[in-house]
């Protein structure tokens, strides 16, 4: 017979092994689309390059220092690769200023679709979703037809006579910066939208009945009770932009390199695979560091209260 | 401030509020008029959707009256922003910031005035201590009971000092007891700070007890302002009897009338001497209101005679429902002494004696 305690501590062991065999499915996932393709890269970038492309399974650290330094290919010397580093900064730029524009566009769209009539609301949602709908590239073209020499702006300028000759945006950093604004407006939106849905606006009019002015009621009261969504909003922005290909290379044509680009010329033209295995953790190290800036910095924020 | 009682803090001149358009047109206010003096303690009562919170919001600056004037002091404030009105509200349901502590939330109002910080600092430890929560100036507001955050609405409506206070149901949150206390606080605030207070509540009994005057209102309409006092005696419409404690209607035939009172004959023949509502002149058929309490019941005579249908034991008193013999339903309300009720048990016949000076003619 067994006591009670040998019961309970079988069934005990039992209840732990079963648990572990129905997260397997979650871990296998994890493990083999996550953590696994990562370590490839991360092993790969520790290799030397092949011939055509692929990797020579012999130790070596070139690509690594192939991120920042580069070596001349007739006399040898080494250098700060200034391309690489013109790339990275042009990236983080650009992100930014994606992040801020989505910020300042999206900001009031959100809250204009928050204070709508409930059953009105959806509607708008739904507007703001149909580019979803689309191919990204589809998309970026489209922007790229309003942008071009004979596009709409330009054409519309010519049309009013306020310019003779067409005003190059394409293939600039402006052009860069319009299509990624364009693309990624609906990520800052909807959770914008999310946390302005949920604000109580009594607090509003609580806030004009104290003596504050629209400007203060906004900077006071709306701006510190969204923050969530201003935070979610913009890591949901500026992390796909950083990595951002298709409409940097679309809108930037040939010249306009962001590091998504960088990467992608490695992997093809480049035939440097574990530079471009390299460039990958550098731009997965800068965007950690931004998150860990980011969120610490408005915990911090939030921990203290305003002003 | 200077001490002058009779002077109006706020005057309401012909003021409609029209929601929606076309069919789907709501008037929450028709053409409302209303005088409150200062450093009164001024209560809109009536029931939910009578227009009293759309008075008290456009008072406060939240919307705007489709028609009339809205006088602070003699200036028209109808169409200015809440923010430039020195008018302050404390909201239902408090609204208090809740990224703010107690403190903060006290400061705000002054700091968006751009007070000095010592300034700031002294207001708000005044406040603080006017409503007995010094010690908890740095708790967040969602660390503080409903009473409490009761006490920091108060404090932060209060702390600019405005002209006029906006009360809009603050205590319909609370329970019973605390509600009781913060009616007592409320009038102790009211009188220590001197500022007009404009209560809106459903509540008739806070509304008697809180109360310098009272609006009953029904239907966007102010059906009759007066005392506490002048509003449970001489209700002046049925609305307000029926809404304001507890009545008993009589079908009465006019026999003469002057100088504010009348004498009316009951459906049993008894004359009877009633007061008229102010400038009213009565046509020759008119309802008469008695208030249960005012009535006594005896074995024979009376006003009214009828049988008893139910007596309802209250611990304090009694109510006799009676049926009279000239139709309808009639309530005695008598006090309870130790020797007990005299024996009175349903199925007997009684009459209803009805008091000198109880019974108050209605308009309609």
């Amino acid at each position: 017979m067994a006591t009670a305690g040998e019961i309970a501590e079988k069934a005990g062991r039992e209840d732990v092994r079963r648990r572990w065999l129905l997260s397997t499915p979650a871990l296998a996932i994890i493990f083999f689309a996550g953590i696994g393709p990562l370590f490839i890269v991360l092993v790969y970038s520790f290799l030397a390059p092949g011939s055509y492309g692929d990797v020579k399974w012999q130790f070596s650290t070139d690509a690594w220092v192939g991120v920042v330094l580069q070596r001349d290919i007739f006399d040898g010397t080494i250098s700060i690769a200034d391309a690489h580093l013109q790339i990275f900064l042009r990236s983080v730029t650009l992100s930014l200023a994606t992040t801020v524009l989505t910020l300042i566009f999206g900001f009031p769209t959100a809250y204009f679709i928050a204070t709508r009539p409930e059953n009105r609301r959806d509607i708008w949602l739904f507007l703001i979703t149909i580019p979803f709908w689309t191919n990204l590239l589809i998309r970026t073209f489209a922007m790229m037809e309003v942008l071009r020499n004979e596009g709409l702006v330009n054409g519309l300028l010519r049309f009013l006579h306020i310019i003779d000759q067409p005003i190059q945006f394409m293939y600039t950093d402006f052009a860069v910066l319009v299509g990624m604004v364009y693309v990624f407006l609906p990520l800052m939106v909807l959770p914008l939208f999310a946390s302005m849905e949920k604000l109580d606006f009594r607090l509003v009019e609580a806030g004009y009945d104290l003596y504050a002015t629209r400007f203060q009621v906004l900077r006071r009261v709306i701006i510190p009770l969204v923050k969530p969504g201003i935070i979610a909003g913009s890591i949901l922005v500026f992390i796909p932009s950083l990595g951002a290909y298709v409409t940097p290379r679309v809108m930037g044509g040939g010249t306009n390199l962001m590091i998504g680009n960088l990467i992608e010329l490695q992997f093809g033209q480049g035939r440097n695979w574990p530079l471009g295995a390299a460039l990958s953790m550098t731009l997965m190290a800068i965007v950690m560091i931004a998150l860990l800036f980011y969120v610490r910095n408005a915990g911090r924020n939030q921990g203290s209260g305003h002003g | 401030m200077p001490d002058k009682p009779d002077r109006n803090a706020i005057e309401v001149r012909g003021v409609s509020k029209i929601f929606g358009t076309g069919d789907s047109q709501v008037a929450a206010l028709d053409d409302v008029s209303v005088s409150i003096r200062e450093n009164e303690f001024f209560t809109l009562l009536g029931p939910s959707g009578c227009g009293k919170t759309t008075l008290l919001r456009l008072i406060a600056g939240f919307d705007f009256p489709t028609d009339g004037q809205i006088l602070l002091h003699g200036d028209d404030i109808a169409l200015l922003p809440p923010y430039k009105r020195p008018v302050n509200t404390v909201f239902q349901s408090y609204a208090l910031f809740p990224h703010m502590t107690v403190g903060q939330n006290i400061a705000f109002g002054l700091e968006m005035l751009g007070k000095p910080k010592a300034e700031i600092a002294a207001r708000v430890a005044a406040m603080l201590k006017l409503v007995k929560m010094e010690a908890l100036r740095d708790r967040r507001t969602s660390q503080i009971s409903g009473g409490q955050q009761q006490r920091v609405a108060l404090a932060r409506a209060l702390a600019p000092q405005p002209k006029v206070l906006l009360l809009d149901e603050p205590l319909s949150a609370l329970d019973y007891k605390l509600r009781k206390e913060m009616q007592i606080e409320l009038k102790r605030l009211q009188h220590e700070t001197g500022i007009t207070f404009i209560f809106v509540t459903h509540d008739q009994e806070e509304a008697l007890t809180m109360s310098d005057r009272i609006a009953v209102m029904s239907s966007g309409k102010i059906l009759q302002v007066g005392s506490p006092r002048d509003i449970y005696d001489r209700p002046a419409e049925r609305f307000v009897a029926d809404f304001i404690g507890e009545s008993n209607f009589l079908e009465a035939a006019v026999v003469a009338s002057a100088n504010g009172r009348a004498t009316v004959r009951l459906a049993s023949g008894t004359e009877l001497a009633a007061a008229l509502p102010e400038g009213f002149q009565p046509k020759d058929r008119v309802t008469v209101v008695v208030r249960p309490e005012q009535a006594r019941l005896v074995r024979e005579g009376g006003a009214a005679s009828g049988v008893l249908e139910n007596v309802v034991y209250f611990g304090t008193d009694t109510h006799f429902h009676v049926h009279l013999d000239a139709g309808g339903p009639f309530i005695v309300r008598q006090q309870n002494t130790r020797s007990g009720d005299a024996g009175y048990a349903p199925g007997d016949r009684v009459g209803v004696a009805i008091g000198e000076d109880a019974a108050q003619v209605l308009k309609d």
